[in-house]
């Protein structure tokens, strides 16, 4: 059963068309891959998938809930989180406060208990740092829990980012360019890593990369995006032999 | 990670703030203030909660906001037309008052929460004064508030003579406000001010809580209106004005960013400041203006910069020297 | 007087107060748009102005009214590059609002430094401009305005030349657009952003002739309140383009006039920042402002 169909989906900045009649169906659990040379409006169909841009034209489903015209923080609400790909922390504040951000919205109690310290305050503040640490620990980042999110190294920010996105509860994980910056252990570290979530979360996920080798290495189905259009899709394999993609990769 | 409601945190402001009081009802009673301390001890109190408030707009939630007058003297007069028109008791008239001036506050928060929601950065800012020069201007048309002549005969209930029960209401305004911080709504303050694209991925309707947080700001800015309206017993809309609000915005930077306790000692010393430098008479409003520039400049200089990294520094070696 | 020449005498009262908000208002857009900072001071600009022009006028130096004009500008220029280099330059990568403070200890100590050396007692001085007043069938319009429209006009065709035309405005435009890729071209990015400090505050002294010959009174703080003013034409307007600030300047005061005329004195400042909220609720960068959205 597909969790996520986008169909004939497009936008336009003034005269230029950015993305244009893409269709994606994801099926629940998949671990697919967005790929495409740079400026192929890969990080536009996130923008577009997570409202921050308003699609101009075509249909967004997730799990059969009409998600075009609904606010970031509402699809968030209906189950999309995301990471960057410019790294966006709440970089002032700890790095477990950072994933306790994300809890926010599934661990509650109301106004009266923030100002006072009272009612729920205590029970459900332990609830949320148990948790949090709980989602930390999947990214080694526990021990790290007290330290600012500006001061992590570069990896583990990357890696938090992960973690405060799952803290809330998605259905569909977007990673935008998860390994980048980062060096071949790191990404081969983090490609298992990735892994591990979607087995541990229950998680499916939809990964940005343009370093194909990487994504056909853990992902089961791979779209290509060439000048906002769709150029070939499929697994690993067919996409990497496609004469199209290799084309549009080096260059005629 | 304990979480206890009766936290070590906590104990120790509780105890910090009774030392203050008695320290401070010592030294009134025992006759050590003299006539012109005696008159700022109110405003101490006002001015601590008018930075500690205006900390939750500007330090907590980033946004800035050159109006935060506008909510005081929203609370001053909404409450002063109660207490001179209705002439209740005064233990039935006080607490109303505080909850009316607070409420009409807080109304006017959520009003220009609307603004809040399209406007950033320095557009945010013109458009708080400018609902400040609005407020003003209207107190100042109105027959009912007394026009530009002001409002007078308002019952003194807050002088120095019931300095405890205001000392308490600032304490307990300065806990509330702290306690917010350290809880999950605070935590979106803070997650919308370092960045607030990712804090609506993580589904935060930002708006909501930008407005929540300028209707806490504005009921609390509202009661240090009444308690000012209550102390002075005279109110001219000119005293509300927008320099009013630099001097607030003046004292929650000079305190750091965000940090309560450092609005609080900054509130104190801009409030105590002038008086101390009224020997200087002329000179003392220049020497402020001198003040001010030397320390934004030394805070941004490379200089401090230096400094905190020796610090940081010689602070390392001592723990590495204490772990061997 | 029918209702057609007062309505018209109204507008063309606004006119000129608009063009004087106008002037002051390029002021605080071009520092806005090159050191993208608000100078808070720039009011006080306009005070020190019309106190130079007192000072080596009639009020001591007893210097020829040309010459006067010339130096005040000169003396005003140089004073705001010297406050940007003092001031303002260290804070360059600072948050914008420890610049925002930096600039209100600036006004008020000019406001103080003037209070202290010249006293809080209003100093009458009568206005420079001595021109006839024009009639027209049934409306006169007073020598002041006449030059005020005048020298406002002049003022801003050149700016507008200067920054459109001229390679030093070439630069300027180019440090605004992005400072960092103007370094990188070559601009020298100091002297650019010392010579929009010199050209506004330049501008203000001007600005301060124009505001003390109708006013003919000088006190420490007269330059708060048009200060203000002009700083809300220039958010009008939208902060950081020039016709903006042209625009903005002139509407502010044509609505400044009217509500004075038609409505209510005590109520004009609270009609022109109504305006001004609602123009931004509709467009959140002014009228002629550009939106920067930031890219995700």
């Amino acid at each position: 059963m597909p969790i996520l169909e986008v169909t004939g989906l497009g936008i336009s900045f003034g005269g230029l068309r950015a993305v244009d009649d893409l269709n994606m169906t994801i099926e629940k659990g998949s671990l697919v891959g967005l790929i495409g040379p740079n400026g192929a409006g890969k990080t536009t169909v996130f923008n577009m998938l997570t409202g921050v841009y308003r699609p101009t034209d075509g249909g967004i489903r997730l799990d059969g809930e009409n998600l075009i015209g609904k606010k970031p923080d509402e699809i968030s609400a209906a189950g999309i989180a995301r990471t960057f790909q410019n790294i966006r922390l709440f970089s002032k504040m700890t790095v477990l406060d950072n994933v306790k951000v994300g809890l926010h919205n599934h661990i509650k109690y109301p106004l009266f208990g923030s100002l006072f310290h009272a009612g729920s305050y205590a029970k459900k503040e332990k609830e949320m740092d148990e948790k949090a640490l709980e989602i930390l620990k999947v990214f080694d980042l526990d021990s790290n829990s007290d330290l600012k999110a500006a001061n992590l190294p570069y990896g583990k920010q990357r890696k938090l980012e992960i973690a405060r996105a799952l803290a809330t509860a998605p259905k569909l994980l977007l990673l935008d360019e998860p390994a980048a910056g980062m060096n071949p252990n790191e990404t081969a570290e983090l490609m298992e890593t990735i892994q591990l979530v979607r087995e541990k979360f229950g998680v499916t996920i939809l990964l940005i990369e343009h370093d194909m080798k990487l994504v056909s290495g853990i992902c089961e189905y791979i779209y290509v995006l060439n000048f906002g259009r769709e150029l070939a899709q499929g697994t690993p394999k067919e996409v990497l032999n496609n004469q199209e993609v290799i084309t549009a990769y080096l260059g005629e | 990670m304990k979480r206890k409601l009766i936290s070590k945190k906590n104990i120790i402001s509780v105890a910090i703030i009774a030392v203050l009081y008695i320290l401070i009802q010592v030294l009134i009673n025992g006759g050590y203030l003299s006539r012109q301390m005696m008159s700022v001890i109110i405003p101490l109190c006002y001015n601590v909660i008018m930075a500690v408030s205006l900390s939750l707009i500007v330090g907590v939630l980033g946004e800035l906001s050159l109006g935060h007058a506008a909510f005081m003297s929203i609370g001053a007069y909404s409450s002063a037309l109660f207490t001179t028109k209705f002439e209740l008791p005064e233990f039935i008239a006080l607490p109303l008052a505080l909850i009316i001036g607070g409420l009409c506050a807080a109304a006017l928060g959520f009003i220009i929460g609307i603004p809040v929601l399209r406007l950033k950065g320095d557009y945010l800012a013109i458009v708080t004064l400018g609902f400040g020069e609005i407020i003003k201007s209207i107190f100042n048309f109105l027959p009912i508030t007394g026009g530009s002549k002001g409002l007078s005969g308002i019952p003194i209930y807050t002088s120095y003579r019931n300095f405890g029960l205001v000392f308490l209401i600032t304490a307990v305004i300065v806990l509330l406000i702290k306690n917010l911080l350290d809880s999950r709504h605070g935590r979106v303050f803070a997650a919308i001010r370092d960045n607030s694209i990712a804090a609506q991925a993580t589904g935060i309707p930002v708006g909501t809580y930008k407005t929540m947080a300028f209707v806490i700001a504005a009921f609390f800015a509202g009661i240090a209106g009444v308690l000012y309206a209550h102390n002075v017993g005279i109110l001219k809309p000119g005293n509300f004005d927008y320099n009013m609000s630099i001097e607030i915005l003046v004292m929650v930077v000079l305190g750091g960013m965000g940090s309560i306790g450092g609005s609080i000692i900054a509130a104190v010393i801009l409030t105590l400041l002038p008086e101390l430098l009224r020997s200087f008479a002329d000179y003392r409003m220049l020497l402020y203006a001198i003040v001010l520039i030397a320390l934004m400049l030394f805070n941004n200089s490379s200089l401090k910069k230096k400094l905190i990294e020796k610090r940081q520094m010689s602070r390392q070696e001592k723990s590495e020297k204490e772990g061997e | 007087m029918d209702i057609f020449s007062s309505l018209a005498e109204q507008l063309i009262n606004g006119l000129r107060t608009g063009s004087i908000y106008a002037l002051i208002a390029l002021g605080y857009t071009m520092v806005y748009g090159i050191a993208k900072m608000i100078n808070f001071a720039h009011g006080d600009i306009i005070m020190v102005g019309a106190y130079l022009l007192f000072l080596l006028g009639v009020g001591k130096l007893g210097l020829p009214t040309p010459v006067v004009i010339l130096l005040a500008i000169i003396l005003c220029a140089v004073l705001g590059m010297l406050i940007e280099k003092i001031a303002y330059k260290p804070l360059r990568n600072a948050p914008p609002l420890a610049v925002l403070i930096t600039a209100i200890g600036v006004s008020y100590f000019l406001q103080n430094f003037v209070l202290i050396s010249m006293g809080a007692t209003p100093i009458p001085f009568a206005s420079m401009i001595k021109v006839p007043s024009l009639t027209l069938g049934t409306i006169t319009v007073s020598g002041i305005t006449l030059a005020t429209l005048v020298v406002t006009f002049v003022c801003m065709a050149g700016l507008i030349f200067f920054v459109q035309r001229t390679k030093t405005g070439a630069a300027m435009r180019a440090v605004s657009e992005d400072r960092g890729a103007a370094e990188l071209m070559g601009i020298n990015v100091n002297k650019t952003i010392s010579l929009t400090f010199a050209i506004g505050s330049g501008l203000a002294a001007v600005a301060g002739l124009l505001f003390i010959s109708q006013y003919e009174s000088l006190q420490p703080t007269l330059g708060a309140l048009p200060g203000i003013k002009a700083f809300v034409a220039a958010v009008l307007g939208g902060i950081g383009s020039i016709p903006g600030a042209i625009a903005g300047g002139i509407i502010l005061g044509i609505i400044e006039s009217l509500t004075k005329a038609y409505i209510s004195t005590q109520l004009s400042d609270a009609i022109s920042f109504s305006v001004l909220v609602l123009v931004l609720l509709i467009r959140p960068a002014g009228i002629m402002g550009k939106m920067k959205n930031e890219k995700v």
